[in-house]
């Protein structure tokens, strides 16, 4: 799945000059933050809303529905299940209702903390996702950190040293990263790891603390797991920020600003970092937004591969199984799991760019 | 002994070339001129004649692929020695303490002269403890009073504004204001007033003026606006693709000039004595392309005092024609027919 | 660039100069195109894949759905081209025994016999371009028995030859993709268009829908729709169905390059001289600004199908996208979930390499087509 190709300026572009004279500094900061967050906010309402319809939505495409799949299995393991209990386990789980009446009633319960029953489990949603979702931002945000921690100054460097030998190596390993979906490097990564190690390089913990309750021990174990999955995760995303990130160090490397720097006196690497990196830098952290919800996407298939306890391999088992309340649960929170980062990498965005605080359009 | 006449800037036989794929782009061809301290030295010519090189070259601020291939440019310190700034390294300790504290630079372009994610204030005191070794406050505050003496009402409020809450001519002088904000015994003033209308330009005119005044401090006014350099200049260097083909104090330039080419850019203004409904004279032909300069003298193909089988085939020299002046043109000196 | 010489001085404008000066847009993006030596490289690799995908039942020389318990799982058995200096290609047969030991299923080949391979011999019948009916193929061997054919990558665990298989799945993968970036671009165009030319209400819902489709984690949303499809759909129906999956989402990339070059283009004076000329809003939009735009959209369109490529592998991979009998890169793949059986047979990860191949021909390709069209961007 690709990137977004470099963001432009933040929403609304290049603002007008102002004539009106200055308010108060702090006045003028704060009314502009306001409406700002309020925008993002609203924004972010709407689109948690709009996940929840179409993750409802697609649980109740395929026809049938959890008791025509239990059937199924019913029979196929040689029992049946007759014409009265199939209707008293539907009256039961509330599958013959209208849709729009059992949409509702999902997000009532929702809003009361009740996720529903997973059915296959026989155990309350939220029981059976666990710690799943937890793990699940873990490896994102640790995959986001080794991106960005690899992408900043790589691109910087590519920028600066443009054509040099190692702006060709960065890009080239950069064209490789792009190339190899998430899966597919974790696929060759567990292979070599078996084949030439004889390890086991999958799995976010090792056996003894798999199950174990959370303590500063398995804390340290699940970090010491984390690397593999948060590049494997990480590379493609780092790829493409490397571009975005050199790209737009090159644009502001041209501008006046720069040799103004440089006329002042300023020593060349202050004149870099200080200026156009930091100009650089806004649509780079404005892309985070949609970093964060490719990382997700991606964490699934990966941790089918490398066998992580995160919420992948469950979703997938979910859908197969058509079992509604989970499958729909999950692709909720992690909708609004990548809607609040998304909000939160806006107020990072509000925080860098002066422009966007005092209130340009 | 420091000479109080000699002059503060003195650039000899500048040459800088890019070198580019498709071919070298000789945008500084040997241009030589003086700035004398606490005066007007005004640089003019069309676009591309390689102005804003030059001043760019004086600081050492010209990028890959262009290069100083050739020439001087001396500078006399405050201690009396003559530095020859070509010869420094290119970012090195000595050419940034120049930079700003000796030599300020204000651009065309204000807006984008200006970093947009920090203050005017931020620069301002950068620019300052870059050069004297001061707190902040103190910066701060030396900061404000420049901001003042460019006649930026309210400084105080100012310096913590962005620039795009500046209007245009308050932008420009921000801009001044950062370049003076170390006390430089020049400033290069490139194209200040080209982006600003007409009567903010008056205005930016006369602060330059009144500062030049407070401060004895010279400054180099490049522009392609005739009307500006005769207003403001003391001396006037033209230049032509590169070259400096006159030089001369502004009265004998305007109203002696020697040069073909100069004879018809002031030709070419209107004035308001000018014969109405008559085709205004321009100069035949347009600037030639980088890439294709003419052979021999570079103004050759649109002059019309060509001297055929000379002027397309060598290449005059900038000589000395008396009483200050300089002519880079065959017309004028021992192998041409004319005298100055 | 040749426009500067006085003619009377200096009349003679040079050859190289006057080609320049009248080239047509698209030539001088061509000729841009032709320096960038990676986008060169890229566009021979795409069009030798989608050469491979026309050919790619000429280029089997067994039927891929052909399944064989006797020959599964055989490591790739290489061609010998040379019989006694002459060029004269034959393989060994191979037997199959069981070990005793591991009862696993063991291939030594049978060095004494010598199976030739026959250059544009017969094989199983096949439609070349689905409709002529033919039998030849590039290798093959002649009546030959289970033991007795080519497995140049290998075979799978119901012993279908991989070779064969992976011409398929490039046929089926390499159109997939094209398909799907044709139906995100009228989506796109026609949003991004939309949104673009009137600004106003219709920009802000459109860019709203945009940001929200944006913000929600695709493989999910990707999984529900695949995992919605009923199992009793066939092949082709299936298929259509994943590019359409795959194309929802693919749009918003081309709508905000399309928004973004006609909100630039709406300002510019060349369009407002064509409105006070009197053009109609329909000339102005065709005739006027979409050919100043084109080369972007081709460069965004190139670059979007790596991405499809991905994502319908990806979904095959997991079981959701396309199922078998069907044959791609991600069905391919899926025989390469199991770690364990993948160190057994690690010809089974092959398919993995004309996908990383392929996109990166895409990428470099698009960077070029990007770079030719816009220098300056």
């Amino acid at each position: 799945m690709r990137m977004p190709q470099a963001a432009g300026a933040p929403e609304g572009g290049c603002p007008p000059p102002a004539a009106s004279p200055a308010r108060s500094g702090r006045e003028r900061d704060q009314k502009g933050m306001a409406s700002y967050i309020a925008r993002r906010f609203l924004l972010a309402i709407l689109t948690v809303l709009a996940i929840s319809i179409l993750s409802f939505t697609i649980i109740h495409l395929p026809p049938g529905d959890y008791v025509t799949s239990f059937i199924a299995q019913m029979s196929a393991s040689g029992s049946s299940v007759s014409e009265a209990e199939a209707q008293a386990m539907r009256t039961q789980l509330g599958l013959d209702r209208p849709i729009y009446i059992q949409y509702l009633k999902w997000m009532g319960l929702i809003l009361q903390g009740n996720f529903g029953m997973a059915m296959e489990w026989g155990r309350p949603v939220l029981d059976v996702i666990g710690d799943r979702l937890t793990l699940t931002i873990v490896i994102s945000l640790a995959a986001i950190v080794f991106t960005w921690a690899l992408a900043l100054p790589i691109g910087i460097y590519s920028a600066v040293r443009r054509y040099s030998f190692l702006d060709y190596a960065f890009t080239f390993i950069g064209f490789i990263g792009l190339a190899i979906p998430g899966f597919m490097l974790a696929l060759i990564i567990m292979y070599v790891g078996f084949a030439y190690f004889g390890a086991n390089v999958g799995g976010l913990f090792s056996p003894d603390f798999a199950e174990a309750p959370w303590t500063w021990a398995r804390f340290w174990d699940l970090v010491k797991h984390l690397p593999i999955p948060a590049v494997v995760l990480g590379i493609s995303g780092t790829a493409q920020m490397i571009r975005i990130m050199r790209s737009n160090l090159l644009d502001e490397l041209r501008k006046p600003y720069v040799i103004t720097a440089r006329a002042r006196g300023l020593d060349e690497t202050r004149v870099i970092l200080k200026y156009p990196v930091r100009v650089a830098l806004n649509p780079f952290v404005s892309t985070i937004g949609y970093l964060l919800p490719y990382v997700v996407s991606g964490s699934i298939i990966v941790s089918l591969v490398l066998s992580l306890p995160t919420v992948g391999p469950l979703l997938l088992k979910a859908l197969i199984a058509q079992d509604m309340f989970l499958a729909g649960t999950i692709v909720l929170m992690l909708g609004v799991m990548t809607v609040i980062g998304t909000f939160i990498s806006d107020l990072l965005l509000m925080w860098v760019d002066p422009r966007i605080r005092l209130g340009r359009r | 002994m420091e000479n109080q006449n000699g002059p503060l800037l003195s650039v000899r036989n500048l040459k800088t070339y890019f070198f580019q794929d498709e071919g070298t782009v000789k945008a500084v061809d040997g241009a030589s001129f003086d700035v004398y301290p606490g005066k007007t030295l005004g640089i003019v010519g069309e676009s591309g004649c390689g102005k804003s090189v030059t001043s760019l070259s004086i600081l050492r601020l010209v990028e890959n692929p262009g290069r100083i291939v050739q020439g001087e440019v001396i500078l006399r310190t405050t201690g009396g020695e003559e530095l020859d700034l070509v010869k420094l390294a290119p970012n090195s300790r000595r050419i940034r303490e120049i930079r700003g504290a000796e030599i300020g630079l204000v651009f065309q372009e204000p807006m984008t002269s200006f970093s947009p994610v920090h203050t005017v204030g931020t620069q301002i005191v950068e620019a300052i403890r870059l050069h004297s070794p001061v707190t902040v406050g103190e910066a701060r505050k030396r900061g404000i009073e420049v901001l003042r003496s460019v006649g930026i009402p309210k400084p105080d409020r100012r310096i913590d504004e962005y620039s795009f809450e500046l209007s245009g001519g308050l932008r420009q002088r921000a801009m001044i204001a950062v370049a003076l904000s170390c006390n430089p015994r020049l400033l290069i003033a490139d194209e200040p007033t080209t982006a600003l209308d007409v009567t903010t330009q008056a205005q930016i005119l006369d602060l330059l003026r009144r500062l030049q005044e407070e401060r004895g401090m010279a400054i180099m006014l490049i522009t392609h606006n005739l009307g500006v350099v005769a207003e403001m200049a003391d001396d006037v260097v033209v230049m032509y693709l590169g070259r400096v083909v006159e030089q001369g104090p502004v009265d004998d330039i305007f109203h002696k000039p020697l040069h073909p080419y100069t004879k018809a850019l002031l030709k070419s203004i209107p004035s308001i004595d000018s014969t109405p409904r008559v085709q205004l004279p321009t100069i035949t032909g347009t600037i030639p392309h980088p890439y294709n300069r003419p052979s021999g003298c570079p103004f050759h193909p649109r002059c019309d005092s060509v001297i055929q089988g000379k002027c397309p085939v060598e290449e005059p020299e900038l000589r000395d024609v008396g009483d200050r002046r300089r002519v880079c043109c065959f017309l004028y000196g021992p192998k041409g027919d004319h005298e100055a | 660039m040749a426009d500067n010489m006085v003619p009377e001085e200096n009349g003679v404008i040079s050859a190289a100069e006057e080609k320049i000066a009248v080239a047509t847009q698209w030539q001088l993006i061509w000729w841009r195109f032709r320096k960038h030596r990676l986008a060169m490289a890229g566009t021979a690799v795409l069009a030798l894949l989608y050469l491979v995908s026309l050919g790619a039942d000429f280029l089997s020389y067994v039927d891929p759905d052909e399944s064989e318990a006797q020959r599964s799982l055989m490591a790739p058995q290489p061609i010998h081209w040379f019989d006694g200096g002459k060029l004269r290609p034959y393989v060994h047969p191979v037997k199959g025994m069981r070990d005793p030991v591991s009862f696993k299923r063991v291939y030594a080949p049978d060095t004494s016999v010598k199976v030739r391979v026959r250059l544009f011999g017969r094989g199983y019948p096949y439609r070349l371009f689905g409709v002529i009916r033919c039998s030849r193929h590039l290798l093959a061997v002649e009546d030959a028995r289970p033991e007795e054919s080519l497995f140049i990558l290998g075979t799978d665990v119901q012993g279908r030859d991989l070779w064969s298989r992976l011409m398929s799945g490039t046929r089926t993968s390499m159109t997939i993709g094209l398909v799907s970036v044709t139906l995100s671009l009228f989506l796109g165009v026609f949003l991004g268009g939309i949104s673009g030319y009137f600004g106003g209400l219709p920009d802000t819902i459109i860019q709203r829908i945009i940001e929200i489709l944006r913000s929600i984690p695709t493989i999910p949303l990707w999984m529900g729709l695949a995992a919605a499809l009923p199992a009793h759909w066939d092949i082709v129906q299936v298929y259509f169905a994943i590019t359409i999956i795959i194309s929802l989402i693919g749009w918003t990339e081309l709508a905000r390059v399309v928004r973004g070059r006609f909100i630039s283009l709406r300002q510019e004076d060349f369009v407002m001289a064509a409105e006070l000329l009197g053009c109609s809003k329909v000339r102005i939009i065709f005739r006027h600004m979409v050919p100043s735009f084109v080369s972007h959209i081709i460069a965004a369109t190139t670059l979007a199908i790596p991405a499809m490529i991905i994502s319908e592998t990806s979904l095959s991979f997991l079981g959701l996208g396309l199922r078998p009998p069907a044959i791609s890169w991600g069905v391919l793949l899926q025989d390469a979930q199991n770690i364990q059986a993948l160190v057994i047979s690690p010809w089974l990860l092959i398919p993995a390499l004309p996908v990383i191949v392929a996109v990166l021909a895409f990428n470099f390709m698009g960077d070029g087509i990007r770079d030719a069209a816009d220098p300056y961007g």
